[in-house]
């Protein structure tokens, strides 16, 4: 499947059907798959009802999936193109949110449009992937070893950062600069400065502690010794691995947890939503899962790895990274290996908003392959 | 410029090769941790979430309840109409349905600020107390308007009660919440809540009347909401106790006492069964029960008649004159003098540097013992005393049961103390000197008894000389106390009237003595006889002094009891018996500062024992036991 950059596409514009039959219908079926292990969840969650969940999220989904096929559809050109528009519009939404959100769960995260709720922080992570795809796909590797063409990335990167640790949210700050450090890393950044970067902000540690939310601070000690507090911030971790451990290897049978019916578990139909899975079914019920999550990470790769414009390989390992980290520290989390810090399970979690982004997400990687014999010129008006 | 371009897509592929890998191995990480506490640490986590999910809840058991001999409810458990608010229901917002709720019945400041407070303190669907132990119109009115009240739940829960009052505070006690101190471990304590017996026979009795706590299981969420209830066992409720104490004489007596601080028990002769035993001033119990007012609970301490203290078993006195019997017999029996001894009372006699004076200031002239005893002469007694020795003294004294607690069974009972000379050796380290003797001789000095120790005594020589032991309870059978002191051990069983060994001409004597106290015109307590001839009491006064009396006092004039400050007033007693032929009812009477006892104990005494013949709770069988016994089998 490699295939090197060699004559190629330059201008070719493919018709809608011919893009129709591009689509990766393998990956919309595992989409489809794992999205369907959540209404299964939320269904038991609920105590055997469509309502309240289960319903609303079929449509969300219905919604997300159309719209994903429109981006799917849409030109990768044309994404690249309006990078920077989109960045900068959700850079302005996320400046909005710090004067007109409204408050929503001890933080500021929303901003009401009138006819949906919007929050900024989640479009700010499809458009931090489509805005640095943009920028390092008109550097070369050379430039990308220097410092200084480093420097615009890192702006465009840490601008939102701030703005998002500002409302406060932690989880999305986090996902954001990981998400943006790994096309970092694809572009081609050396590793040294990884490393230096890391130990900086093992540096700065002490210093940003005394910055933290007295709940964020909360959640990390308590995440470094559980049993510190275990009918208080304690409680969530505790009773997550009750319920998990509970479960055994086959699990208690679909309906059967208890503690997610008893209502032990908080958030049980958002980020507590493997927590009931894997006690309903078990260590087997996990690793299905799980396993459904690699290959969709492992199709991803396959779809950077495939194309033949640098902005589609970025723009699709963006996706498939952000897609990864979502996972990993949402079972990292309800497991115990990581602080409680409020990052949904893909695709199987109750919300509309990460819903929208992931569908989205996935546009993007479906049109990166659909579109993956595209050449893009470096920079406008050279010749590939 | 092909070049940047390809190497840039080889450094793309090494590094998604690199960032994919790391992806792997962190799934991986997640596989492994689903393994270990799925497989490894399943059954540790399978336990928890059981106890998780199921909590047990106790089921305090019904107390068992306090009757009097015949079956009159002391103690009881009474409807308890409260008012309960759940927040999570209160549609029209919490505050508003207060407001509405206090049209209705009063909530004063100080309650709203507690619920408020119990509010926000709690879950918002746990039921929050607003009022307790409303009257029944006050409940039904708030139950009309119940619908009008979304969130007000009323309920009837069961509160101790104890419905004849003051009467019986000492007696039967009262409950209380569980000290800290009081915590042995048992679950059904630590209930919130709960009521434990605190004094008199609640205490006494607690193990009989607790009866054992049931639970049910039950299946709970996260937040302690009942789910389902999973199982049940119901508890035993408590066994009713049954007492000797006949209630309306009981009340009777306190009403006869009054103001006066003081003590009354009236005793069986036979069986030892108190039928009567009053502390005065009383107390209301059921306001210990609600938790007592703290302004209340001060005024309680600072009153210096001290209502708290079961004066019967924990007030210690000089019993005064009415030791004389106990001298008499111990003289007697010891052979240093016989019925015919005679001695020349002047008013006074001296021994070593003492005088020691007679009650009455310009002597008896020639006394005898039964005239003696009569008359109460305590230059007589002096001498017979003298004579006899203080251990010969002590030892008749401790073969009628004084300087020990008598075994009622109920807590805190005080021994008194019958000195000896080895006694005083060996607590305050000097020798006895003969004066004491002669101070015991008319029953002061170290010399303390209790009002019940005093009523034991006369029954015990009204009976004939036989052991007798006071019994307060029928039912159940007395046991071991769980909280017992030393000291409070239970009432030894009457060895069915096992002799005291005493010689029946000197018994007789003595009660001729006694008999001329109340209806020779020249004894003490003449004018307190009972008129009645089938009813008529034999007694004998006593005045115990506080205080020395000094020599100038003497010279001059001695204050009148009335002219002294309260304090120091001299306590009056009077111990007696009736009817004279056929004895069945023995009493003791003290009150405190009192004054004389003939002129103050003594018509007491006649009244009550007048009561207590006229009922004659004695010749009627206890019914109350019969009727508990019926109960129980209705309700088996």
């Amino acid at each position: 499947m490699l295939i090197h950059d060699g004559p190629g596409l330059t201008d070719v514009q493919l018709s809608l059907g011919q893009k129709i039959w591009n689509i990766n219908w393998m990956l919309v079926l595992l989409i489809s798959a794992t999205a369907a292990i959540g209404f299964g969840m939320l269904y038991s969650v609920a105590g055997g009802s469509m309502d309240p969940w289960v319903k609303r999220q079929m449509t969300r989904f219905g919604m997300g999936l159309f719209l994903m096929f429109l981006v799917a559809l849409v030109d990768v050109r044309f994404w690249m193109r309006y990078g920077y528009v989109i960045y900068a519009i959700a850079l302005g939404l996320l400046i909005a949110v710090e004067f007109i959100g409204s408050v929503g769960m001890g933080a500021q995260r929303w901003v009401d449009l009138g006819v949906f709720q919007l929050q900024p922080s989640e479009i700010m992570k499809i458009a931090m992937v489509l805005a640095l795809a943009r920028y390092f796909h008109g550097l070369s590797l050379d430039e990308v070893e220097r410092f200084r063409w480093l420097l615009p990335p890192l702006l465009m990167m840490l601008a939102p950062v701030a703005l998002v640790l500002r409302q406060p949210d932690l989880g999305t700050a986090l996902l954001i600069v990981m998400g943006s450090g790994a096309i970092f890393m694809m572009a081609g950044v050396r590793l040294w400065i990884f490393g230096f970067v890391l130990a900086a902000v093992a540096a700065a540690t002490p210093f940003a502690w005394s910055y933290l939310h007295t709940y964020q601070k909360a959640r990390i000690l308590t995440f470094l010794n559980p049993e510190r507090d275990p009918l208080g911030a304690g409680y969530h971790i505790l009773q997550s691995k009750i319920a998990l451990g509970s479960g055994g290897l086959a699990g208690r049978g679909y309906m059967q947890g208890t503690q997610s019916y008893l209502n032990f578990l908080p958030e049980k139909q958002t980020d507590f939503i493997f927590t009931s899975l894997a006690e309903e079914f078990g260590l087997t019920g996990g690793l299905v899962l799980l396993g459904l999550y690699v290959v969709i990470i492992t199709y991803g790769i396959a779809i950077a790895l495939r194309s033949r414009n640098h902005f589609g390989r970025l723009v699709a390992m963006g996706i498939t990274v952000t897609f990864f980290l979502y996972v990993f520290i949402n079972i990292a989390m309800v497991t115990g290996l990581v602080p409680v810090v409020g990052v949904p399970l893909p695709l199987v979690s109750y919300g509309g908003t990460a819903m929208m982004t992931i569908l989205i997400g996935f546009g993007l990687l479906i049109s990166v392959y659909v579109h993956r014999d595209v050449r893009i010129p470096r920079r406008p008006g050279d010749n590939v | 410029m092909l070049q940047p371009a390809r190497s840039r897509y080889k450094a793309f592929t090494r590094r998604a090769a690199l960032l994919g890998g790391m992806q792997g191995l962190l799934m991986s990480v997640l596989a492994g941790r689903l393994y270990y506490l799925q497989v490894i640490r399943a059954d540790d986590y399978r336990t928890m979430a059981d106890d998780n999910r199921i909590s047990m809840r106790l089921l305090p058991p019904k107390r068992g309840r306090i009757l009097d001999r015949q079956a009159v409810e002391l103690a009881n458990n009474q409807q308890n109409f409260r008012i309960l608010f759940v927040p999570e229901h209160a549609k029209e917002g919490i505050a508003e349905t207060l407001d509405a709720l206090s049209r209705l019945v009063e909530i004063d400041e100080y309650d709203r600020r507690r619920i408020e407070r119990e509010i926000r303190r709690n879950r918002k669907f746990m039921p929050v107390t607003v009022l307790e132990n409303l009257a029944w119109e006050e409940f039904s009115r708030v139950n009309v308007h119940l619908p009008d009240l979304p969130g007000i739940q009323p309920d009837v829960g069961e509160s101790r009660s104890y419905p004849l009052g003051g009467a019986f505070a000492h007696l039967v006690g009262y409950v209380g919440v569980v000290s800290e101190k009081e915590l042995t471990g048992e679950p059904l304590l630590e209930l919130p809540g709960f009521r434990i017996g605190k004094s008199g026979v609640e205490r006494a009795r607690e193990s009989v009347l607790r009866g054992t706590a049931g639970n049910s299981q039950i299946e709970v969420n996260a937040l302690g909401r009942v789910i389902k209830q999973l199982n049940r066992v119901d508890g035993d409720p408590g066994e009713d106790v049954v007492l000797t104490i006949d209630a309306e004489l009981q009340m009777m007596v306190m009403d006869r006492l009054g103001e006066e601080s003081g003590s009354v028990v009236v005793m069986d002769v036979h069986t030892g069964d108190v039928i009567s035993m009053v502390s005065t001033p009383g107390f209301d119990p059921n306001s210990f029960n609600l938790g007592i007012d703290h302004n209340e609970w001060k005024e309680l301490l600072a009153d210096p008649r001290k209502p708290l203290i079961n004066k019967p078993l924990r007030g210690q006195y000089p019993p005064g004159s009415t030791f004389k019997m106990i001298v008499a017999l111990a003289a007697l029996e010891a052979g240093v003098i016989t019925e015919d001894f005679q001695t020349f009372c002047t008013g006074k006699v001296k021994l070593g540097n003492h005088t020691f004076h007679c009650w009455k200031k310009h002597g008896h002239g020639l006394q005898d013992l039964v005239s003696a005893i009569e008359h109460s002469c305590d230059v007589y007694f002096y001498e017979i005393a003298r004579k006899t020795g203080i251990n010969r003294i002590a030892a008749m004294a401790e073969r009628f049961g004084l300087g020990e607690p008598t075994g009622i069974g109920v807590g805190g009972e005080r021994s008194g103390l019958v000195p000896t000379k080895e006694w005083k050796l060996a607590t305050i380290g000097e020798p006895w000197q003969g004066g004491e003797t002669l101070n015991v001789g008319i029953g002061q000095g170290h010399l303390l008894t209790t009002p019940l120790q005093l009523a034991m005594m006369t029954a015990q020589l009204a009976n004939g000389g036989k052991r007798v032991r006071p019994r307060l309870m029928y039912s159940p059978v007395a046991e071991e106390p769980a909280n017992a002191k030393s000291g409070d051990k239970p009432a030894a069983k009457n060895e069915e009237n096992k002799s005291l060994g005493l010689s029946e001409h000197a018994l007789s004597l003595v009660l001729e003595g006694m008999k001329r106290v109340t209806n020779s015109p020249t004894g003490t307590a003449f004018k307190a006889r009972i008129k009645e001839s089938t009813m008529a009491m034999a007694g004998k006064s006593g005045t115990a002094q506080v205080r020395r009396i000094s020599k100038y006092e003497r010279d001059t004039r001695v204050l009148k009891n009335k002219e002294r400050l309260w304090k120091e007033r001299d306590h009056a007693l009077f111990v007696a018996y009736a009817p004279v032929e056929t004895p069945r009812y023995a009493i003791a009477v003290v009150v405190e500062h009192g004054g004389g006892g003939s002129s103050v104990a003594a018509p007491i005494a006649r009244d009550v024992l007048t009561a207590t013949q006229n009922r004659d709770p004695a010749r009627t069988p206890p019914t109350g036991t019969v009727a508990v016994r019926r109960q129980e089998k209705e309700e088996g």
